[in-house]
């Protein structure tokens, strides 16, 4: 879209005359802004209300999400207001959509925001801004955080992964192919006696995590002291078992931070290596519980409970990469980020986005993923992807493919639900995963070998063999929701 | 003996996988020299899952690129300590990871007696567990 020029009314007696006057003007659109390297930015998809312009419409939510008001306040003449403005810089037509095409215009707006207008080390008070007013404004009719980039700056004022993928790994001893885990089922009502009969199988068998699932935390049928005693009994039987290194997820979420608090020293006194706790509970008690695990030698696992309500659909709410940029920030060391091939919601290249964003270093622009900016993660510890629901060894080959192997495999059907039983499911997943890497290694290409590569070690693992009999035809093929705007193109090769 | 499936210590990337051949030993080597990884090779008569140092047989090997060398500091190590746990490593020295990248076992006792757990009684219902290695009991260099 071609530049529109900055129709910011000069600062002066006239700019402060009480009344209301359009966003652009109040110095909310700045076409030719220069970005700091200190600036917070973000990319919103904008949805205008009939008749609004979108520069103005940009230009509100820049202004909504930083100092303004409906109307004109003279006290901004006492500060240094020109810098606390945010300023939308540039606005985009999406791809597919406005006149010509069946969809909706959409846009998408680019906001800067200076580092001052952020308390440094507090997820709750940048989301404040950014997402605090804005989504409820009348002048837009809807409203999705894309991408944001932060600067090292800001990156370097918070903790980040409490442990991180690669201490984790060294504390586990595991290295060189994902991590196995499995969530206990049924997932509620099982006793503590009973829950952790399932824990101590699917280790002993072979998974080197299991998991309390989103929702278990102290119901009548079993309170969170009898579960962590149980489990805790069964990862260490299992670890003696086997000579590994095992863990389970205990899910300390809770109605308070003292009662968190008092679970997770709990699990510490009994030697688990690994807490859980939900995204609900909120972005300040999750970067307290990421303290608490840094200074106890803890790693904290981050179900993402409740945030397909904002992140699934395309045009409201905000994409899930940035509230796994969030949570990087925040300090978890893992994070629920899709399977891509399992039974949750997830296109391959957004989902491999959302994967970069947790695991590199420096992640470059790639609108084919949804990266809508660079960003250098300032060392930041990296936070390993959990990929989990609807997936079984047969597809071992397409998880490694699509997800690599900084990432955690749960296979909770595709273990209790073996038909020899829970040792024989974790041994069919790890012996699966065990032949696909050392294929991989070998040169081999598993992406089309891979179902011949599984059938080879079906023929001496007859777990595996049952497994994938029992699992074979079983596939999650709908459509994604949250799909990328742009398609790579092939270039020629100069 | 143990108890698990395949009757031994799983540590590693391919315990579940029958004993590699000195082929298949050769073709992970490839892979990660293809990397610019270094390899090592290190032993221990001491499997405990919390015993991070095994002893290396040598520094790990930063300038030799040629897997058949390699291949045979495995096997120096093999006839050297033929019934100890043999393990080859690789190591990144990439910024962001600076750490292991592989780990497998290439070589075991012929009896993995495996481990005992300890658990001491304490306050309420609570445990505190010790996972004994059963190997350790004798000294070193008697254990298997």
């Amino acid at each position: 879209m071609a530049k529109t020029e900055s129709s910011t009314m000069k600062e002066g007696k006239e700019r402060y005359k009480s009344g209301v006057i359009p966003y652009k003007k109040m110095g909310y659109w700045e076409p030719d802004y220069q970005i700091k390297e200190t600036d917070v930015l973000a990319m919103f998809r904008l949805t205008p209300q009939k008749g609004v312009e979108p520069d103005e419409c940009a230009a509100a939510v820049a202004g909504e999400s930083s100092t303004a008001t409906w109307t004109v306040v003279w006290t901004d003449r006492l500060t240094a207001c020109e810098m606390y403005r945010a300023k939308a810089y540039r606005v985009d037509l999406v791809p597919n959509t406005g006149p010509g095409t069946d969809n909706e215009a959409q846009y998408f707006a680019y906001i800067a925001y200076d580092i001052d207008l952020f308390e440094g080390g507090s997820i709750a008070n940048l989301t404040a801004s950014i997402i605090g007013n804005v989504f409820g404004m009348k002048a837009v009719k809807a409203l999705r955080l894309e991408d944001m980039h932060i600067p090292v700056a800001y990156l370097k004022t918070f903790q980040g992964p409490a442990t991180g993928v690669i201490v984790e790994r060294e504390r586990m001893d595991k290295f060189g192919r994902p991590l196995l885990g499995a969530t206990t089922k049924p997932k509620l009502g099982l006793s503590g006696r009973n829950y952790g009969r399932v824990v101590y199988e699917a280790l002993k068998g072979g998974l080197d995590f299991m998991k309390d699932d989103e929702n278990i935390n102290s119901q009548p049928f079993m309170h969170w002291r009898d579960r962590f005693l149980y489990c805790m009994d069964a990862v260490n039987k299992a670890s003696a078992a086997t000579g590994e290194v095992k863990g389970h997820y205990m899910n300390v979420t809770a109605g308070t931070m003292e009662e968190m608090y008092e679970r997770a020293e709990f699990a510490k006194s009994l030697g688990s290596i690994i807490v859980m706790i939900d995204l609900v509970i909120g972005y300040t008690a999750i970067q307290s519980m990421a303290k608490w695990a840094r200074k106890n030698d803890m790693i904290l696992h981050l179900h993402r409970a409740g945030n397909s309500t904002y992140s699934r659909q395309k045009n409201h709410g905000m994409s899930f990469r940035v509230i796994c940029k969030w949570m990087r920030m925040a300090g978890v060391d893992h994070i629920h980020a899709g399977t891509v091939v399992g039974k949750l919601e997830g296109d391959p290249l957004m989902i491999r986005g959302y994967y970069d964003t947790l695991l590199d270093t420096h992640t470059k622009m790639q609108l084919e993923k949804g990266i809508f900016f660079d960003q250098d993660w300032a060392s930041l510890n990296k936070c390993m992807p959990v990929a989990s629901g609807g997936i079984h060894a047969g597809q071992m080959h397409q998880l490694i493919h699509y997800l690599g192997e900084d990432v955690v495999l749960q296979f909770g059907g595709g273990t209790i639900g073996h038909p020899d039983g829970i040792q024989a499911g974790a041994i069919a997943n790890r012996t699966a995963l065990e032949v696909m890497i050392q294929a991989r290694n070998e040169g081999r290409d598993i992406w089309n070998e891979g179902p011949q590569i599984l059938a080879d070690a079906a023929k001496w693992c007859s777990p595996l063999k049952a497994g994938l009999d029992t699992w074979k035809d079983i596939t999650f093929n709908y459509e994604s929701t949250d799909s990328p705007d742009f398609v790579p193109t092939a270039t020629g090769s100069v | 003996m143990m108890t698990n499936q395949g009757n031994r210590i799983t540590q590693g990337q391919f315990s579940f996988l029958p004993d590699l051949t000195d082929v298949q030993i050769t073709a992970q080597i490839k892979y990660a020299l293809s990397k610019g990884w270094a390899l090592s090779v290190e032993y221990t008569d001491d499997p405990h899952p919390r015993n991070t140092y095994w002893e290396m047989f040598g520094n790990p090997m930063f300038d030799l690129k040629d897997p058949a060398g390699i291949m045979m500091e495995v096997n120096n190590c093999r006839k050297t300590f033929p019934n100890h746990y043999i393990r080859v490593g690789a190591f990144s020295s990439v910024q962001g990871v600076e750490s292991v990248t592989m780990s497998y076992i290439v070589n075991r006792p012929k009896q993995e007696p495996g481990f005992g757990l300890v658990r001491q009684e304490t306050a309420g219902r609570t445990m505190r567990y010790t996972i004994h290695s059963y190997a350790s009991d004798k000294p070193e260099g008697e254990r298997y």
